[in-house]
């Protein structure tokens, strides 16, 4: 049966060779798919620039400095400005290939073409040259960046995307070197694809159910990599918020990497979480390339279609919305469609099951950086076939000033990391006044943002790589950047942040006990409000960056999981994990709609009251610190019995009043944040039952979260 | 990189050394295709290979499906430590059956 199939193949009537260069046969190629495809006894190479004079395709054996073959596009070869081409018998693994471009060099009018350069085709698979994370490269190889072919043919078995309803999600949030690099991790593989899939048992304990894993595309760990001037520590492009390909992922997060099987392991890991209910979802830089500004290399789009490929200024210089020196020129009809085969291919070839877009902004400005009311772009994401199962979510601001959250352009399909929620809820926990109204907001998914899109539209966040670590937000009153080199320069000021007493570590067991205090608070919150949580590694193990809000380029013990702490600081994950499972057990906390306020259902209660030290009167004074809301479970099917929240910030313990208990139930504490371990947090079934039923007192700065139920 | 075939009892073996690439794996694919189509168990002794490239991966698989379609029975001999990480980082370890030596793996035949 198999040769017959070969057969098939073979005899088709044009696949023969027509031309001849140096040995190397060829033939006129096929326009689509754009990139390198490998076919039946060859590889068709397909790449357009709208300006290109003439295109040479430039083939290299593996690691080899000089090319093998260069081999010009003949004029029949192109169609419109698409030059493609079948090259035969190549071998698939030992190959690298490039382009030369001819065309104008007129940086005034935005044409920036070099033939001297070979140039990365903006569709590759694979991309060689940083095969192994932070081996020193070859400085005077003048292909750095170098296109290869892939195998698509990973046996998935019957995996499939899980699509999980995007309510039910618990976002963990991680980077994938960072996650098992440490030595402490006890990965055979630290630091790599491979070493997640040993750390799934610890994400299953904790009970998070995606991962979103920090840019995977393939960078260039050496870009501005420098050593610190007093310590000599390397500081390297360690987040990768800098793209050399849109199709690649990161060879040196793959422990083979070396052997250029990066693809296979990175859907080996996909599979593996999918087999623990686990999502993922890749946070993608489609804003910007590692090509910088004018001053920066030619890589790849640079040199093929300049123009096309990024904003310019009427002058030909480049427009940074991103703050990292280009912008893509995302509403161009061609770079539309590269982000959309983008997606499309890593949606359908790697079974990813969401992406969150770095400065998704950019995604809806014009080809001049102008702000669009309708993104041809986002329209065809939220739209597309293909990715119409997949979470979206926007970091709905740019560095270019548009700050989009609520008002992101949604098409009834977009999340927003919600940006209002971490700085209210940071406020409101380090005792801040007038936020209590904002608070009462915010958990019930911010409908103030999202009225017309529901709470699933806020992905809820209190720490993300951006910033401080859970840890050192109630332990800095500002940060600590100067490992990074800048002279403190980097990173945000605005952080509502509170040391506790001390900056920086300390042996206070008053400071220590109220920072692990505030810590629960804040994942009590995040756990109990409706919409999305989002979770940053190593938080709930209370992982610190010593005040660094900025580790960008801290490969090392800054930016690592220190896996220690899970024994250290115990106590927090279980706290976590307990929170979380609390969330899993009450639909009625991740429910997809907005909380109403009114009884719909004769349950007597409404679906969500407020209330404060007073029963039916919570104080949104501009000096209140404290709020108390009452869940009604009859309002959410499969929800056992109402819930009622008790938050005081204020530094004095406070007596709440408690709404009355259903006939034949009583009130039970889940959650007390005054309290260690182990009062701080009970499975529902052993919850104790308050002695008195009517009035509780909150410790200072603490949460009390209360079940009805009849034990 | 070399092919051999032998029998030990009804189970043919295949016994490989060298490295199992894109330059080889067709040729390894040819040398044995005779004995894949006659043969329902089969051990294939890789203690002689020193790496398996992507496409040598794939040759493996090919050869599981194939076997698997026909309801027949493979067992890897004598993989590598090396190998074995490679298969398991990519996912391809988890298709088959190991044996650390002939007796173990007529056993896991029988």
């Amino acid at each position: 049966m198999k040769s017959q199939k070969a057969n098939a193949i073979e005899s088709r009537i044009d696949y023969y060779p027509t031309h001849e260069h140096h040995g190397y046969r060829f033939r006129r190629g096929r326009p689509l798919p754009f990139g390198a495809s490998i076919v039946p006894n060859g590889v068709n190479f397909s790449v357009f620039s709208s300006v290109a004079t003439s295109c040479t395709l430039v083939l290299f054996r593996k690691h080899e400095r000089e090319p093998m073959v260069e081999i010009e596009f003949p004029r029949e070869f192109r169609v419109g400005d698409v030059y493609s081409m079948l090259v035969f018998d190549l071998d698939y693994e030992d190959l690298e290939y490039g382009y030369r471009f001819g065309g104008p060099w007129e940086p005034s009018v935005g044409h920036r073409f070099d033939a001297s350069k070979v140039v990365g085709d903006p569709y590759a698979r694979v991309i060689g040259g940083r095969d192994v994370w932070f081996a020193k490269p070859d400085w005077d190889d003048i292909y750095q960046h170098r296109s290869r072919l892939a195998f698509d043919d990973f046996d998935w078995e019957d995996d499939r995307p899980l699509e999980t309803p995007i309510n039910d999600l618990v976002i963990y949030e991680l980077h994938v070197r960072g996650f098992t690099a440490h030595p402490s991790s006890k990965t055979s593989a630290g630091g790599t694809f491979a070493g997640i899939i040993e750390k799934i048992p610890y994400l299953k304990k904790l009970g998070v159910n995606c991962v979103e894993l920090m840019p995977i595309f393939e960078f260039d760990e050496w870009e501005n990599s420098r050593q610190h001037p007093q310590t000599g520590q390397w500081l390297l492009n360690y987040w990768g918020y800098s793209t050399l390909g849109f199709f690649a992922p990161k060879a040196g997060y793959a422990a083979t990497g070396r052997l250029g099987m990066q693809v296979d392991e990175v859907k080996n890991l996909v599979k593996e979480l999918h087999k623990a209910g686990i999502e993922v979802i890749l946070d993608v830089v489609l804003n910007h390339t590692a090509e910088g500004d004018h001053r920066g290399p030619t890589i790849s789009f640079r040199g093929i279609d300049n123009r096309n490929y990024y904003m310019l200024t009427p002058d030909g210089y480049y427009y940074n919305f991103s703050g990292c020196g280009n912008t893509l020129n995302c509403n161009h009809p061609v770079v539309r469609n590269l982000a959309l085969d983008c997606l499309r291919y890593w949606a359908a070839d790697y079974h990813i099951d969401g992406f969150r877009f770095d400065l998704a902004s950019i995604l809806g400005r014009d080809q001049n950086g102008a702000p669009l009311a309708n993104p041809p772009l986002l329209e065809s994401l939220a739209l597309d076939p293909v990715l119409h199962k997949c979470k979206l979510i926007a970091e709905a601001w740019d560095a270019g000033g548009l700050y989009q959250v609520g008002s992101f352009p949604a098409y009834d399909r977009w999340a927003e990391w919600n940006g209002k929620y971490r700085d209210a809820v940071r406020k409101f926990i380090k005792g801040d006044v007038g936020l209590v109204g904002e608070i009462a907001t915010r958990i019930q998914g911010s409908p103030d943002l999202y009225y017309y899109r529901g709470p699933t539209a806020s992905i809820n966040f209190i720490t993300c790589h951006d910033g401080f670590t859970l840890h050192d937000l109630f332990s800095y009153n500002d940060k600590h950047n100067e490992a990074n080199g800048e002279n403190g320069n980097d990173g945000a000021n605005d952080n509502n942040s509170w040391n506790c007493g001390a900056e920086g570590e300390t042996s206070d067991e008053f400071v220590n006990g109220l920072r692990l205090q505030l810590m629960k608070n804040a994942f009590c919150i995040l756990l109990l409000s409706r919409g999305v949580p989002m979770l940053l590694m190593g938080d709930e193990i209370a992982r610190t960056q010593k005040g660094n809000n900025n580790s960008y380029c801290q490969d090392n013990d800054l930016g690592w999981m220190d896996w220690t702490l899970e024994q250290r600081n115990s106590e927090l994950f279980r706290f976590v994990q307990a929170m979380i499972r609390f969330r899993h057990n009450n639909p009625v906390l991740r429910a997809g709609a907005f909380y109403r306020g009114q009884d719909s259902v004769g349950s007597g209660i409404p679906d969500i009251s407020f209330h404060g030290t007073q029963l039916w009167g919570p104080d949104f004074s501009a000096g209140s610190r404290c709020l108390a809301f009452l869940i009604c479970g009859k309002h959410t099917e499969g929800q056992d019995g109402d819930i009622y929240v008790a938050m005081n910030m204020h530094w004095d313990g406070l007596p709440f009043q408690l709404p009355k208990p259903r006939h034949g139930e009583r009130w039970s504490v889940v959650v007390n944040t005054s309290m260690r371990a182990p009062n701080d947090v009970f499975e529902a079934s052993q919850a104790p039952a308050l002695s008195n039923q009517t009035e509780i007192i909150v410790g200072p700065r603490s949460m009390m979260v209360l079940i009805a139920n009849g034990n | 990189m070399k092919v051999n075939l032998s029998r030990e009892k009804d189970i043919a073996v295949v016994s490989i050394e060298g490295s199992i690439d894109g330059k080889t794996a067709p040729v390894v694919r040819q040398e044995i295709s005779s004995t894949l189509d006659e043969s329902k168990s089969l051990i294939l002794d890789l203690s002689k290979v020193d790496y398996l490239s992507s496409a040598g991966l794939r040759l493996l698989l090919l050869i599981y499906r194939e076997f698997t379609a026909k309801k027949g029975k493979l067992v890897l001999l004598g993989v590598s430590e090396d190998i074995q990480t490679v298969m398991s980082h990519t996912g391809f370890l988890n298709f088959f059956t190991l044996a650390g030596s002939m007796p173990e793996a007529v056993q896991a035949l029988s």
